[in-house]
């Protein structure tokens, strides 16, 4: 290190137009950079400076996501009519097993709109929490090359998962109405129910989004964590006829699984068999709970190793 | 800043931007393994809790000092993989140091939106998108798309604009991604072997482009195999070699020594 500091001295002497001696000369490069005030780079910003420039980079983040969704189908011939077949089709294919082949529907009424309900619903948060595990992990690139607030990505991520959900929506009311239910002012509630979990969603991507940048392997055992979140969400059966001979502790468990609550609320919203006495007015409370906690949790967990997201 | 330095000694043009203090960077690859080991060998290394032939460490930059001053284009030279692009990469803050530290003065920025651009959306589309990501607002964006897009030349020989950027030749793309990065003005600008894109003409013109962001911006960054390109653009100069600073000194003096080792190899 000595000799590479003597050649800068020895080339600072040879430009000539710069005085051989600096009252900067014996200073330490902390000591200078104090001095003239310049600061550390990539030094993770403090929490409300975070918030800040997230906020300032809300167009970023809806372009980027935006600009996901249309690349995605682009090469398609069908092009964004998959955006609506996809879910169809899904739904299709649950509806063809488990509402014709297995009949699985043990007591439920209306289950083609129950079981496309779960379907749609637990997509979003499964899907969320997948992306949210690759966002930083696949776009190294893009983190090394320029300056924005990490958290623009699994953000961005959840969006395009919700702006899908809205789509899988429009075909989920459509089903809903096909099979007899009639349209009334619950329906509304679809509003607040989708917010929650979206704000959950987002959250946990966040969080998950930390874990996937540190531990390549979640991306290959997340679709198996997922898979067991699944059949334990009520999404193929109605988890109230299962629980009366299961154990106290596996009850709370499955009350308390936020998926399941957020697809409750979904139901509750559109279909007139499932009323207050399947889904108490609690779970609201506890939605909103696990979306705020989740949210919070995950945004500062996130914010937490931002200045570390480029090492990889 | 700035007063309380112009004073009896003459040294106010003399104001460090950047300060980069005993540097070390280290990459973790992963997925550098020959990608032939068996699974059982896999079970046994995770057993023996002996780290993955899978995760290689790569030592880029070792212990670089030097100091930037406002003003100063600095050119980096040095062979492949001497280290050139990581270490400008950690000094814009992208790549967090395994030791040592990088001060700046505000935030300096890569020359570059390649990573943001997305080749099955539109010209137009990634126009609007490299932007939003380099930190634009909507409207900066809006009062400079014509600028951007004459500038890059896209639309000279049809409207390419509005075709996915797939379609477009690779010069074609080198050229928008030039002329969108180009775009905005920096404090700190640092320059990855932009120079080399496009035809003769489009090289003059983002050449005359890089002279007038070098005006506007404190201190910029080249990183060139291209001498001549330094020598037109740089006054000083680094000399990478293997991660550790070989030289650096005024541009003729380090370019001639490095061309000197080059001819004695």
């Amino acid at each position: 290190m000595s000799t590479v500091s003597e050649t800068t001295h020895d080339g600072a002497v040879a430009l000539g137009d710069r005085p051989a001696k600096s009252p900067d000369d014996g200073l330490s490069p902390a000591e200078l950079a104090a001095k003239y005030g310049l600061a550390v780079s990539g030094a993770r910003p403090s929490l409300p400076d975070y918030v800040r420039q997230l906020w300032s980079r809300r167009h970023f983040i809806a372009a980027y996501s935006r600009a996901r969704v249309t690349a995605m189908y682009t090469k398609a011939g069908l092009g964004q009519l998959w955006q609506v077949l996809t879910p169809l089709m899904n739904a299709g294919v649950y509806y063809l097993i488990f509402g014709l082949l297995l009949s699985t529907d043990r007591g439920v009424e209306n289950y083609p709109a129950f079981l496309i309900t779960g379907v749609f619903i637990f997509t979003f948060t499964q899907q969320s929490v997948l992306s949210g595990t690759r966002s930083v992990a696949d776009n190294l690139g893009l983190i090394r090359a320029l300056h924005f607030p990490r958290a623009c990505l699994p953000i961005a991520f959840t969006l395009i998962q919700l702006q899908q959900l809205l789509v899988s929506m429009g075909v989920l009311l459509v089903v809903v109405v096909l099979t007899g239910e009639v349209p009334t002012l619950a329906w509304l509630l679809l509003f607040p129910a989708l917010c929650l979990q979206a704000l959950f969603n987002t959250g946990l991507a966040m969080a998950m989004a930390r874990v996937g940048s540190k531990i390549r392997d979640m991306t290959q055992l997340m679709p198996f964590i997922t898979r067991t979140w699944l059949y334990a969400s009520g999404v193929f059966y109605s988890i109230d006829h299962v629980v009366d001979d299961a154990p106290r502790w596996a009850e709370i468990v499955l009350d308390l699984n936020p998926a399941a609550i957020y697809i409750d609320l979904m139901r509750f919203a559109l279909m007139e068999s499932v009323n207050s006495s399947t889904v108490p007015t609690h779970e609201w409370a506890l939605a909103a709970g696990w979306a705020v906690v989740m949210a919070v949790f995950g945004f500062v967990y996130f914010w937490k190793a931002e200045e570390s997201y480029g090492r990889g | 800043m700035a007063d309380d330095n112009t004073g009896a000694q003459g040294t106010g043009d003399r104001i460090p931007t950047i300060i980069v203090d005993d540097l070390h960077i280290v990459y973790r690859v992963h997925g550098a393994g020959s990608g032939r080991g068996s699974a059982t060998a896999a079970l046994s290394r995770i057993v023996r809790r002996k780290a993955s032939p899978n995760i290689r460490e790569v030592h880029a930059v070792k212990g670089v000092t030097f100091t930037a001053y406002r003003g100063e284009a600095i050119g980096l030279i040095g062979s492949n993989g001497s280290g050139k692009s990581t270490m400008l990469k950690a000094i814009a803050g992208l790549l967090p140091a395994e030791r040592g530290k990088v001060y700046t003065d505000g935030q300096p920025s890569l020359l570059g939106v390649n990573a943001a651009m997305m080749n099955d959306l539109t010209g137009e589309r990634n126009v609007i998108l490299g932007g939003l990501a380099m930190g634009m607002t909507n409207e900066q964006i809006r009062a400079q798309f014509d600028d951007i897009v004459s500038f890059s030349g896209i639309n000279d020989k049809g409207d390419f604009i509005s075709l996915p950027m797939r379609t477009y030749s690779s010069g074609m793309a080198a050229r928008l991604r030039f002329s969108i990065a180009a775009a905005k003005s920096h404090d700190v600008l640092m320059i990855d072997e932009a120079l080399a894109t496009g035809d003769r003409q489009f090289q003059k013109r983002s050449e005359e482009r890089i002279r007038q962001l070098r005006r506007e911006a404190g201190t910029v960054f080249l990183v060139s195999h291209n001498n001549r390109s330094i020598r037109d653009t740089c006054n000083r100069v680094l000399w990478l070699e293997a991660g550790r600073l070989v030289m650096d000194g005024p541009t003729e003096e380090v370019v001639k020594a490095y061309e000197a080792k080059i001819r004695g190899k």
